[in-house]
C-alpha cells in the first residue's frame, strides 16, 4: 500500500486543467498500489476548492490557504507540499508539467534528497516503482525512464494535456485537512499576474494548434490563422523562423528552441518543417500541413497535406469549420 | 558582484540524433557539440550585467573533456573563469546528482548571482534551476524573460501559460533564463585569442563534496533504461489544393470523421 499526492495548482481560484489531469492519473495509480489518493493546493482563500478534487477521487485535501500564498512563490508552495507529503506520506508525487510544476516538483524533490521522472508522456507503476516515457533532445528521441529502488519517495510531473482528466467513478471522502506552514521566508515571489491577450490559448496547453512559419509572409497574415483558431479553439503557434523575425512573441513557438508539443491536432501553415520544429511538434496525433512546396519535410510528417495556397486555403478552412459546426 | 553561469554542452540543434549500441544513450560519432541555447541567454545576461556594475563572470560545466571547447566560447565571449567538473567514469547520473555536483562547486566559489537556461536541449528534464536554488539554499526565479536590477534584488518577467508574472528576488539568488531576454553575443577575434591562454580548472566530484558512489549506478534515483527514436508515421494523405473549397472541406470532414479530432 503506498499513497499518491497531487499538487494542484489554481489561479484566480480556479483549479487548472492539466492538475486534474495530474489527478486523474495519480487515481489510478493510487488505486494500483492500493494506496489513498491525496491532493494539496496553495494560495488564498481556495479552501471551497476542495469538493472538486473529491469528485476526482481525493480521499484528504492539504489546503495551505493564507494570504501569503495569494500569489505563486517556489519557497511558499514549496512548503505547502512538503508539509502535505510529510502528514501524507506518499511514495509518489506528482505535478503537471507546467511553469508552476517546474517549480515546485524539483524543489520538493531535492529536498528530499531524490530526483525528478520529468515531462513524461506516460506513466504506470508496478511492485511500487514508477516507470514513464519522455521526450528528450527537444522530441528527437524518447527514453523509457524508471525510479530505482534507492528513491524513498518517487516523484513525477506527467506533461500537460497528454493525459485524460476525468471525474472517479467514486469520489473521494475529500476530508480537508489544514496545513499550518508556520512562519514562510519567502525570498522571490510573484507580486503581479499579467494575462496574455484575453482568450488566447497558451500552446503547451492546447489541444488544437495552428502554426504559422515563413511562409505567412509576415505578421500581417496572424489574422487569417487567428479566424482558423477562433473557430477550432485553437492555440496560435509559430515557427522559430517567424519568430526570430520579429512577427510575433517567443511564447508562440513550438520546436526545439520553443516548446515541446503534443496536442491531438496540429495544423502547420507555411511552415517548412526543419529538424528543430519537427523535433518540437513530432508527437501530436494528426498532423495537418499546407504549403506550397510539394518538397518540404513537413509533408513527411504530415497525416493530410494540402500542397497549394495558404491565403485561398486557410481562409475555406475557416468557413467550412464554421458550417461544420453549424 | 560576482556570477556563475551553469551550461549544459550538448548536441547541435541541426543534429539528427541516433541510438547508440547500448541502447539507452546517443551515438555520439559525427555530432557537433555547442553550449545549450538557452544558457547562452544566461551568459549573455550575467555578461552583460557585469559590464554594467562590474564583477566576474565564471562559466561552469558538467562533462567530459570535450566541454573544454564550450567553456573556451564562454572565455571567448567575455567570461573570466572556467571551471569543469570531470564526468570521465561516472556512468548515468541523475538530475540530483548534477545539482549536487554542481552546487558542490558553486558553494566553494564566491557567487551572488548563479544563473542557467531554463532547459538544456539534450536531456531536457529542467529541473536544475530549483533544485540548484534549493541545494544551496537561495530563491530561484525561472522562465525569465526580463530583468531590472534593484539594489540587492531583481524584477523578473516570467512566462508562465498564457500569462506572465511578475517576480521580486533577493539577492543571492539563481536565475533561469529563456528566449527573449536578451540577444547572445558572438565572441570577438580577441577574445578568441584571450580565451585560448586562459587556464581551465577541472574538478573532480570529490572537490564538490559528492562521493561517487552516492550520485551514480544504483544511487541514481532516476535511471533511463531505453532510448528510442519515435516511431515512424505513416504517409500523408495529399488533397488537391487546386479548389482551395472543396480542399478545405475535404480535409475538415477527414479531420471529422477520419481522425475524429474534430
Amino acid at each position: 500500500m503506498s499513497n499518491v499526492l497531487v499538487f494542484i495548482e489554481q489561479r484566480d481560484g480556479k483549479i487548472r486543467k492539466s492538475s486534474l489531469e495530474a489527478l486523474t492519473l495519480g487515481n489510478s495509480l493510487s488505486k494500483k498500489t492500493s494506496g489513498a489518493l491525496g491532493a494539496v493546493i496553495a494560495g488564498s482563500g481556495i479552501s471551497g476548492l476542495a469538493p472538486e478534487l473529491a469528485a476526482y477521487g481525493a480521499s484528504r485535501v492539504f489546503v495551505a490557504d493564507k494570504p501569503d500564498l495569494a500569489l505563486f512563490s517556489s519557497e511558499g508552495y514549496t512548503a505547502a507540499l512538503d508539509a502535505a507529503a510529510t502528514a501524507f506520506n506518499p511514495s509518489i508525487v506528482l505535478a503537471s508539467a507546467t511553469a508552476m510544476g517546474r517549480d515546485v516538483a524539483p524543489r520538493f524533490a531535492a529536498r528530499r534528497g531524490v530526483s525528478v521522472l520529468s515531462d513524461v508522456m506516460s506513466l504506470d507503476v508496478a511492485n511500487g516503482r514508477i516507470t514513464g516515457e519522455r521526450p528528450v533532445y527537444s522530441g528527437k528521441a524518447r527514453v523509457a525512464v524508471t525510479a530505482a529502488e534507492s528513491a524513498a519517495i518517487q516523484v513525477a510531473t506527467p506533461r500537460p494535456n497528454v493525459f485524460p482528466a476525468s471525474k472517479a467513478d467514486a469520489p473521494g471522502a475529500g476530508e480537508v485537512v489544514n496545513l499550518d506552514l508556520g512562519t514562510l521566508t519567502i525570498r522571490a515571489k510573484v507580486v503581479k499576474i499579467q494575462a496574455a491577450e484575453a482568450g488566447e490559448i497558451d500552446v503547451a496547453e492546447a489541444d488544437k494548434i495552428v502554426t504559422g512559419g515563413r511562409g505567412i509572409k509576415g505578421p500581417e497574415s496572424w489574422p487569417v490563422l487567428r479566424a482558423l483558431c477562433t473557430e477550432l479553439g485553437a492555440a496560435l503557434g509559430a515557427s522559430r523562423a517567424a519568430v526570430d523575425a520579429g512577427w510575433i512573441g517567443h511564447e508562440h513557438q513550438v520546436g526545439q528552441t520553443g516548446k515541446v508539443v503534443s496536442p491531438s491536432l496540429y495544423i502547420a501553415c507555411g511552415v517548412s518543417g526543419a529538424i528543430q520544429h519537427l523535433a518540437g511538434m513530432g508527437s501530436s496525433k494528426v498532423i495537418v500541413a499546407i504549403n506550397k512546396d510539394p518538397e518540404a519535410p513537413i509533408f513527411k510528417v504530415a497525416t493530410y497535406g494540402i500542397v497549394g495556397d495558404l491565403f485561398q486555403i486557410l481562409p475555406a478552412m475557416t468557413e467550412a469549420a464554421k458550417k461544420l459546426k453549424a | 558582484m560576482n556570477h556563475i553561469v551553469c551550461f549544459a554542452y550538448v548536441p547541435d540543434t541541426e543534429t539528427k540524433i541516433k541510438v547508440a549500441a547500448d541502447g539507452v544513450s546517443i551515438d555520439e560519432a559525427d555530432v557537433k557539440w555547442i553550449v545549450s541555447p538557452y544558457d547562452e541567454y544566461a551568459l549573455e545576461e550575467a555578461l552583460k550585467t557585469k559590464e554594467a556594475t562590474g564583477g566576474t563572470v565564471t562559466a561552469l560545466t558538467f562533462g567530459p573533456a570535450r566541454a573544454d571547447t564550450g567553456l573556451r566560447e564562454c572565455l571567448a565571449r567575455g567570461a573570466d573563469e572556467a571551471v569543469r567538473i570531470a564526468s570521465d567514469g561516472l556512468g548515468q547520473v541523475d538530475s540530483l546528482g548534477v545539482a549536487r555536483l554542481l552546487a558542490g562547486v558553486i558553494k566553494t566559489l564566491p557567487h551572488d548571482v548563479v544563473w542557467m537556461g531554463n532547459k538544456g536541449v539534450g536531456t531536457d528534464a529542467q529541473v536544475l534551476v530549483p533544485m540548484l536554488a534549493e541545494l544551496l539554499d537561495l530563491p530561484h526565479v525561472n522562465l525569465v524573460t526580463k530583468l531590472e536590477w534593484k539594489d540587492g534584488a531583481i524584477v523578473a518577467h516570467r512566462e508562465i501559460e498564457g500569462a506572465e508574472e511578475i517576480v521580486e528576488m533577493s539577492l543571492p539568488g539563481v536565475i533561469g533564463a529563456t528566449k527573449g531576454l536578451n540577444e547572445p553575443r558572438y565572441a570577438s577575434l580577441k577574445g578568441i585569442m584571450a580565451a585560448k591562454k586562459k587556464v581551465i580548472a577541472v574538478k573532480t566530484p570529490a572537490d564538490a563534496g559528492v562521493e561517487p558512489a552516492t550520485i551514480a549506478g544504483p544511487a541514481a534515483h532516476v535511471r533511463w533504461t531505453k532510448l528510442e527514436l519515435p516511431p515512424a508515421r505513416q504517409a500523408v494523405k495529399l488533397i488537391p489544393g487546386d479548389d482551395p473549397a472543396k480542399a478545405a472541406t475535404e480535409l475538415l470532414n477527414l479531420l471529422k470523421n477520419e481522425a475524429k479530432v474534430l
